[in-house]
């Protein structure tokens, strides 16, 4: 199969005042279809840039960018943006939800930009939030929420469209460990039942292990790009994980009994 | 994006702020309300200006003595004594553009009536003097052609001297002295009122010229001729016919100066209503500046909700908002606070005219044109001043937006 996300000797450089700034030196790789990848690498690494330029957020100094075999690194704006609505899925560290907005709206937000009816657009934010398992929360505003609540909506807006490719960035910095775990379940079956491509930013070596493959980057360069050998299923860690703090406590006490 | 999807989140985004939005639009409110009272003050005074002037008879003309030149040296106006009653049959019967004209012969003189008495205006005229300014007794009858043919002593009062000699009587039948002279009221007439920039016209005595001149002055000539045109765009050619014919019966040589003049109230008309104008139109612009100083406030705001919302421009970006979404997001915004201020600038403007028309009984008048004018006017400046913090919105870079906190 031909790889959706295809780069070649991708480079940016910035300018500040003087000096340039290499974000990116020669990079090149390939993301097959339905394949889970995490991007790590300390801050500074490249790593940020290397997925504003998947995101078609930003555009490469030189080099080839080529999203399910077209050429997207020369686009326009807009045409960036018709792009960035029909085939990707944005998850953030900071959630990025629209305030004193309701979850469904929320949710709506990305198919006001692509001339879907009401109805059917109500439709698919609703069943989107079922996916995340907060139907029951459609008409609760966002802030209202917690915040794994909250990633969760931000989860079902990345995905409302149908995209091939959904682009998280630290989606779990934000969240304690169990609130992370049932982000990465989500993920996890979205990669699964419906072949969703997924490319995270993290930190965290523990959350890398929820993914098929991890690429280090350093320097504006892939250090290292190897498989996960005992890739977690999130869905058994949760069975490990205490559902509340005083479950955890309770746990404990057993165990020192 | 759909527009009605626009609208919404454009009212949503200003309910989110009501309170700075409320003042936002109180500016807008302002100005357009001081420009509609502004305007309907300044348009009620030039349609009463209009009013009264056609108040002294429709298609009027006046032909007035001119001045007399004696041993070279000019006199006054009016001081000519070569016109008379002769020259109005004449203008009657030659004049094709004319349809009534009557002699005038003014003078003021004592009127007592038993013991009362008051000091008052006396007109000397004819019959048709009452046809050219369409004015009606409102008791009794006016006097009649056989009346001035005969001399007789008639009069006609005005309600400020009745209201002056009979305060508590009905004054038809009853004789009064003019000048020591007595003679019978047979009519009253309507009021009218103040003339524009003339004396009261209910202060007057109005007898029969031929009486006037013969018993009370003893003079030949007369001071004037009123006249009306067939129809209002004959005026100028009635001017020129009795140009041409009193030149002719007064003997003035090809080159010689008239010993007359010719007023018409169309001069009149032009003169007030050219000056009503300027007033409209320094009111209105005098409230345009506060309109002016709304709608840089409306700027004001649009910029700083740009800022405040850098972060939701970021996302609507990465979710696929073009440019030109984002553009029409905070033009929309701007326009509907315009627009909704002006709505409201008009129902206050409107209810402000009518409360001064009623409280200071000025006369106002609200034209549609004006009203249609400040929606299209407030809209504008929506649309100008809402441009420019709109575009800034649309050229936000989306990860910087995105980072923004």
């Amino acid at each position: 199969m031909a790889p959706i996300i295809h780069v070649e000797n991708l480079t940016k450089i910035y300018r500040m005042g003087d000096v340039e700034v290499h974000a990116l030196r020669k990079v090149s790789a390939d993301v097959e279809p339905g394949e889970f990848v995490a991007i790590m690498g300390a801050s500074g690494s490249g790593k940020s840039t290397f997925m504003n330029i998947l995101g078609c957020l930003d555009t490469p100094t030189s080099g080839q960018y080529h999203l399910d075999g077209k050429d997207v690194s020369t686009l326009s704006r807009d045409e960036l943006a018709a792009i960035r609505n029909r085939k990707m899925g944005f998850i953030f560290q900071q959630f990025n939800l629209l305030t004193r907005t309701t979850a469904l709206e929320n949710v709506e937000l990305p198919m006001m930009y692509n001339n879907t009816s009401n109805r059917e657009r109500e439709e698919k934010a609703l069943e989107a939030l079922r996916i995340v398992g907060l139907a029951d929360r459609a008409h609760h505003y966002s802030n209202q929420l917690s915040g794994g609540q909250q990633q969760r909506v931000a989860i079902a807006r990345a995905l409302v469209n149908n995209p091939s490719i959904i682009l998280a960035d630290e989606p779990t910095g934000n969240l304690d460990s169990r609130t992370s775990v049932e982000v990465m379940e989500i993920l996890q079956r979205l990669n699964q039942d419906k072949g969703i491509t997924i490319v995270m930013v993290t930190h965290e070596k523990d959350i890398a292990q929820f993914t098929q493959r991890n690429v280090f980057f350093r320097d504006g360069k892939i250090l290292f790009d190897r498989e996960v050998e005992d890739r977690l299923d999130a869905q058994q860690v949760l069975a490990t994980i205490p559902e509340t703090l005083e479950e955890e406590l309770l746990e404990n006490g057993k165990e020192t009994k | 994006m759909n527009l009605l999807f626009t609208m919404k989140t454009a009212f949503m985004a200003l309910l989110r702020n009501r309170l700075r939005s409320g003042l936002t639009m109180l500016g807008i409110i302002i100005g357009i309300s001081s420009v509609i009272v502004m305007i309907s003050v300044g348009q009620g005074a030039k349609a009463s200006i209009e009013n009264q002037i056609k108040s002294m008879g429709t298609n009027m003309l006046m032909v007035m003595s001119g001045s007399m030149k004696s041993m070279g040296q000019r006199q006054a106006a009016g001081s000519s004594q070569t016109m008379t009653p002769e020259d109005v049959e004449a203008i009657l019967k030659e004049c094709p553009a004319v349809l009534n004209a009557t002699p005038n012969v003014s003078s003021s003189g004592s009127l007592v009536y038993g013991n009362a008495n008051w000091t008052s205006s006396l007109l000397g005229v004819s019959p048709d003097y009452f046809i050219i300014r369409d004015w009606q007794t409102s008791s009794g009858t006016v006097f009649t052609e056989s009346d001035v043919n005969g001399a007789n002593k008639v009069c006609v009062l005005g309600t400020e001297v009745v209201a002056n000699l009979f305060p508590n009587e009905d004054p038809i039948g009853k004789m009064i002295r003019i000048k020591g002279i007595p003679f019978k009221v047979v009519g009253v007439m309507v009021s009218k009122g103040q003339a524009a920039m003339g004396p009261n016209q209910d202060d007057t005595v109005i007898i029969p010229y031929t009486t006037l001149m013969k018993r009370i002055l003893n003079q030949t000539n007369i001071s004037g001729i009123m006249v009306s045109a067939v129809s209002q765009d004959q005026i100028s050619d009635a001017k020129e016919q009795i140009t041409e014919l009193l030149r002719a019966r007064h003997r003035i040589k090809k080159g010689g100066e008239d010993d007359f003049f010719i007023g018409s109230q169309t001069d009149m008309t032009n003169k007030a209503t050219s000056i009503a104008n300027v007033m409209t139109l320094l009111l209105g612009s005098v409230a345009s500046i506060s309109l002016i100083v709304g709608g840089i406030g409306i700027m004001n705001i649009m910029l700083v909700s740009v800022r405040e919302r850098t972060r939701e421009i970021g996302i609507r970006m990465a979710l696929g908002a073009r440019s030109r979404d984002i553009l029409l997001q905070f033009m929309v915004e701007a326009f509907v606070l315009s627009l909704i201020g002006g709505l409201v600038g008009i129902i206050l403007g409107v209810s402000g005219a009518m409360l001064i028309s009623k409280i200071a009984k000025w006369s106002t008048y609200i034209s549609f044109i004006s009203i249609v004018l400040s929606i299209g006017f407030s809209s504008a400046i929506g649309i100008f001043f809402g441009f420019y913090p709109a575009r800034m919105a649309a050229q936000l870079n989306p990860i910087e937006a995105l980072r923004f906190e």
